[in-house]
């Protein structure tokens, strides 16, 4: 016991050194004026950004649910066939994540342009071409195609965990598709679909390049609302980290919420 | 007092990537019986028992409940239930979800449900744990619950693979009676796999004793035991010794250079034959009495017999015996006609 202790310093400092000092320093900036006074100004400011932030919170949580949507049949499908299929499958899955983010969401803005691929080929397809760039959609569609891989990994992992045999015990107790579907696979993914949800609404809630690159100006998110105080024109350290901290308890909030999700299906285990 | 056919095989063969795992298996199985498939790891239990519960399809043949053709019927619709080899229960469930699910698919009344429940529950000795989750239980405990959850949905028949595999000789034992007893009380047909032969003998009605993917012998405990048909069942039943013999004529078999008076007959003159005799029924003599004449190679205590290894002119024999001799003694052998078991060489 004591030598595990002893093994976990060096990833104990790590954490202090580059999560606890950091959250500190933005708890300072968030409740003091530029010369070192305490207020509660800035994080009251942040009420004035409300629509905002309700609008990240929609966009990102619409990415996610069309996440997992996508995601679920796509996962059973392949933690079901297994073997080297099942793994160039997931290959596939897993190789936009090996390009940069930046390209990745270049080539989306080239792809949705006036002008771009989609508009190409609906015009070739003798359909009217449709406006989506600098549009919510697009946003959303940067974020789905980003973050899908986010939601994939953690559903093959626990679809992969579902014995074959836990699916023919409960044919043999009468049920068939559908029931099987509800009754024993959704609950036994449901632990996945909470890790998936978590890691896919975070980051998508707090992005700032897909808004601005997708969503032209007038989609800003919460996370441009914070870059443009730290690296834009409107220059303010202290309403940024008061917006971060705003965020970070409302992610916060989100994740306990989903967690009390698993903790209730846990109890149905556990009592 | 023979009951009816309730489950019947027909030249079931079954295949995994172009190999033959099951050969023509043939077999009636009788309703309200204890039927026991035994025999050695990957010869096929399985295979059959998942056949039955329609898991598995076979690559020929015919499957029939009541005389009725069920090859293709989906397990959901069988009236079978199956007791898995690895339990596979929900683990998502509690004791008394686990135990209810079958009866929720089948729409019975809350009431009902929990009625039946309790009853199983009283049954499998587990009153009180109904909000038990599944990985708070010992292995015992849910093999019980397995049973409970397959038995609440009284099936016609209940299929059970290695239930007691993962449990320990003394909790076996506890089983292997209130099984028994579950069987009998309920008058269900039960289909047994295992590979353990005296779980077999003890339980069973009927032994059914396979080998690689065919059936070896079909009989009672009794029987199989007393007079298994080749060398295969003898030696899988209780150990044996195994000759080469060769039969000069009925009645008359040769080996280890001896001439042996036994009491089977009609095989073909000097036919080579396989001659088994159990351990027990070797006699172990005085120096100079008997036929043959060995030196005890090993002696070990088993609880009530010992098993020595007697060497005799090259062939090593094990014999049970309550009556202990000394490592290295010289000792004469004999054994009754009554024992000396002929079978025909196996073909392979
Ligand atoms: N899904 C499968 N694919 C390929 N081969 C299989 C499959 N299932 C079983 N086999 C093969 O079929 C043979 C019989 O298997 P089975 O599971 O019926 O054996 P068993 O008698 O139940 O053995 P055990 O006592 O070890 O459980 C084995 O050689 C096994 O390798
Ligand atoms: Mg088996």
């Amino acid at each position: 016991m004591k030598k595990l202790r002893m093994l976990s310093l060096p990833y104990i400092s790590w954490v202090c050194m580059f999560t606890v000092v950091p959250l500190l320093i933005v708890i300072f900036f968030a409740i003091t004026t530029p010369s070192g006074k305490f207020t509660i100004l800035n994080i009251s400011n942040v009420g004035r950004y409300f629509s905002v932030i309700v609008k990240s919170i929609l966009l990102a949580s619409i990415a996610t649910f069309i996440s997992l949507i996508i995601a679920y049949p796509f996962s059973y499908i392949i933690s079901r066939i297994g073997g080297r299929t099942g793994k160039i499958a997931m290959m596939i899955v897993m190789l936009p994540m090996w390009m940069n983010f930046l390209l990745r969401t270049y080539a989306w803005m080239t792809i949705l342009e006036k002008n771009g691929l989609l508009n190409k080929l609906l015009v070739y397809l003798n359909f009217s071409p449709v406006n989506i760039i600098n549009t919510k959609i697009a946003v959303v569609i940067g974020m789905i195609y980003n973050y899908l891989p986010f939601m994939v990994l953690p559903l093959v992992s626990v679809m992969k965990k579902i014995e074959p045999s836990v699916i023919e015990a409960a044919q043999d107790l009468g049920s068939s598709g559908f029931s099987i579907f509800t009754k024993i696979i959704i609950p036994l993914t449901m632990p996945g679909v909470v890790s998936g949800v978590t890691m896919v609404f975070v980051p998508a809630v707090s992005t700032f390049i897909i808004s601005r690159m997708l969503g032209g100006g007038g989609n800003l998110l919460i996370g441009d609302l914070i870059d443009m105080q730290f690296l834009g024109n409107s220059y303010n350290p202290h309403l940024g980290a008061a917006i971060s901290l705003v965020l970070m308890v409302l992610i916060l909030l989100c994740m306990s919420v989903m967690n009390q999700f698993e903790c209730e299906d846990m109890e149905g285990k556990l009592v | 007092m023979k009951n009816n056919v309730i489950l019947r095989l027909f030249d079931i063969c079954a295949e995994f990537d172009d190999e033959l795992i099951l050969n023509k298996i043939n077999l009636r199985i009788y309703d309200k019986s204890f039927v026991t498939l035994l025999g050695p790891s990957g010869c096929g239990k399985t295979t059959t028992l998942r056949i039955i519960g329609g898991f598995e399809k076979p690559t020929s043949g015919k499957l029939f409940f009541n005389s009725l053709d069920i090859t293709d019927l989906p397990p959901y619709k069988r009236k079978v239930n199956t007791v898995f080899q690895k339990y596979a229960l929900f683990p998502h469930l509690n004791v008394f979800e686990n135990i209810a699910f079958g009866l929720k698919i089948r729409k019975f009344s809350k009431k009902e449900i929990e009625r039946n429940v309790a009853a199983m529950l009283e049954l499998v000795n587990l009153k009180g744990f109904e909000k038990r989750g599944i990985e708070r239980l010992s292995g015992g405990q849910q093999q019980r619950v397995a049973i409970a959850r397959a038995l609440v949905n009284r099936p016609k028949v209940l299929l059970l693979d290695e239930p007691l595999g993962a449990l320990d000789l003394k909790l076996r034992k506890e089983m292997q009676t209130e099984l028994k007893n579950i069987q009998q009380q309920l008058e269900i047909t039960f289909v047994y796999v295992t590979h353990d032969q005296e779980e077999a003998l003890t339980m069973s009605d009927v032994v059914v004793v396979m080998n690689n993917g065919q059936i070896q012998q079909i009989g009672s405990p009794i029987d199989i035991y007393n007079e298994p048909q080749n060398a295969f069942v003898a030696d899988f039943i209780g150990e044996s010794n195994i000759i080469n013999g060769i039969m000069y004529k009925d009645y008359m078999v040769g080996f280890l250079g001896h001439d042996f008076i036994c009491v089977d007959k009609g095989f073909a003159c000097n036919e080579e034959v396989d001659v088994v005799i159990r351990p027990e029924d070797v006699k172990l003599l005085e120096a100079g009495n008997g036929r043959l004449e060995g030196v005890v190679e090993s002696i070990i205590f088993k609880g009530v017999h010992y098993e020595m290894k007697v060497d005799s002119a090259g062939y090593s024999w094990t014999v049970h015996s309550t009556l202990p001799k000394n490592v290295g003694s010289l000792v004469g052998i004999d054994i009754d006609p009554n024992d000396i078991h002929i079978m025909k060489k196996m073909e392979i």
